[in-house]
């Protein structure tokens, strides 16, 4: 049929709970953990300088730009990825990827579009929790173990972060969103040998995103560094 | 390549499939003709299965040609094969039903997504399929919910939703007790006279063979070595062929492909 989008809107919605909201909670607990340690950690080194008052500016930069696209992108190809491809993988060992692909349907609309969407499009919004919620972490910690007022923990931050790292952490989450969607669908629609292929499918899908995500974290940074840096 | 559109329904000519080294059908000749019960036996793993696959295009042969309605799907680009596909009804043998779709909602699905029907109308087709196959009140339940027996018939339901021309069953009957099997039956039966459809039967449960068909194909080491009527069959001098239906165990089947 002409004139329809290229993937199903009541699914793509089912994902986007599933992979942006269903995400929430890990992605925040773990980046203020990360945050709060990170925090602790430069602090009581760079204390020993009387420079503690860096620590705000660090934990920002280092997660807008770096550590949220990169802990979110691992933490979504671990949760959703391994879902995805356990899934789809499911379906195609029980014929049920075969029979939409007899009916005429294909799987592309009904399967792959709506989760591939669906992460490409949340994980940038999972990193401004990520980033949010570790400097909550460094903030609280600060407050504790350095006596820095949370608003000049706050100020501080915002002063040292630049619209560049905002930019650079950004095309980060897109293109890791992307790449988690295509690595997980594509290891799923491509299982074969039952329960054990879905099984090693799976763990294939999850080493393969996360090997992939930090390569191109690692390209990116070297792209946006000459690009930007200069 | 021929383009001479053929009289029968579906028509499967010099039909060759190998993966790899191993030939799973060599030299395969089949007629479908339109409105025809054609069982198609065989021993397991002889191919019957894979043959379902190539009508459907979803395997590709070696070489020759499958034809539905004149139309070459062996050599037709995606989209024209999905229209195809629509005038298609396959049944699994595990009926693979979509596990995290209800009943109600693996039944519009096709209807959803390839016409442009209103959902009163969706809903109403809906009811009347599943009345046919006598499961009315699955309607809302997940397919976790029912038995093999059940998902059977809504399998069935499905296939035949968007009113197909040809209807496929792989092994309808497999691994259902005896009076299920012949709820069964009876519903191929009913279901190819009241809406009129060919129906292509894979299965090597002879009970439903002879009661279903009104023609049979018997494959046999990647071949169709015999192709008649169902008292033909049954009175055929073919070696192979009597031995499959009587289920003896001495004959060629066994000296050609020893199993113990």
């Amino acid at each position: 049929m002409r004139g329809r989008l290229p993937f199903r809107l009541s699914i793509f919605f089912a994902q986007t709970d599933r992979t942006g909201v269903g995400s929430v909670p890990l992605v925040a607990l773990v980046s203020f953990f990360i945050g709060l340690t990170m925090a602790l950690l430069t602090g009581y080194q760079l204390q020993t300088f009387g420079q503690e008052q860096l620590v705000p500016g660090l934990v920002g930069v280092a997660f807008t730009r770096e550590l949220g696209p990169l802990m979110t992108g691992i933490m979504v190809a671990a949760r959703i990825g391994a879902a995805y491809t356990a899934e789809l993988g499911t379906m195609v060992v029980s014929e049920e990827v075969e029979a939409i692909d007899a009916m005429g349907i294909g799987p592309l609309r009904f399967l792959v579009g709506p989760r591939v969407l669906a992460v490409f499009l949340l994980l940038p919004c999972l990193v401004v929790i990520s980033d949010v919620t570790a400097m909550s972490g460094g903030a609280l910690i600060s407050r504790w173990a350095f006596d820095m007022p949370f608003r000049h923990f706050v100020n501080t931050a915002l002063e040292n972060i630049l619209i560049r790292d905002i930019i650079a952490g950004t095309i980060k989450s897109f293109l890791f969103g992307l790449i988690i969607g295509l690595v997980s669908c594509y290891k799923g629609l491509t299982v074969s040998g039952g329960a054990a292929g879905v099984g090693g499918a799976t763990t294939s899908s999850v080493v393969t995103a996360i090997t992939t995500v930090i390569g191109f974290d690692t390209l990116c940074n070297i792209v946006l560094v000459a690009v930007f840096d200069k | 390549m021929s383009n001479v559109a053929p009289i029968a329904l579906a028509e499967l000519r010099d039909l060759r499939l190998a993966f790899g080294e191993k030939e799973i059908l060599s030299d395969l000749n089949l007629q479908v003709p339109s409105k025809a019960r054609l069982v198609v036996l065989g021993q397991s793993g002889s191919g019957k299965s894979t043959l379902l696959r190539l009508i459907l295009g979803i395997l590709k042969p070696t070489s020759g040609d499958v034809f539905f309605k004149g139309h070459n799907v062996t050599r037709m680009p995606r989209r024209r094969l999905n229209r195809i596909r629509q005038k298609i009804g396959m049944v699994y043998q595990y009926s693979a039903l979509i596990s995290s779709l209800s009943v109600r909602d693996n039944l519009a699905l096709p209807l959803e997504e390839l016409t442009r029907k209103t959902r009163k109308e969706i809903d109403q087709l809906v009811d009347e399929k599943l009345t046919l196959v006598g499961m009315a009140e699955a309607r809302d339940k997940m397919p976790s919910e029912l038995s093999g027996g059940m998902r059977k018939r809504i399998g069935l339901a499905r296939g035949i939703i968007m009113d197909p021309e040809l209807i496929l069953y792989d092994e309808p009957t497999a691994g259902l007790d005896p009076v299920i099997s012949s709820v069964i039956d009876d519903l191929i039966i009913s279901l190819s006279e009241k809406i009129g459809a060919t129906s292509i039967i894979v299965t090597h449960e002879m009970e439903s063979a002879f009661k279903i068909g009104t023609h049979m194909a018997m494959l046999y080491k990647g071949k169709i070595i015999a192709e008649d009527t169902p008292e033909h069959f049954k009175n055929t001098d073919d070696p192979v062929v009597s031995q499959f239906i009587s289920g003896n165990t001495q004959g060629p089947i066994l000296e050609d492909t020893p199993l113990l």
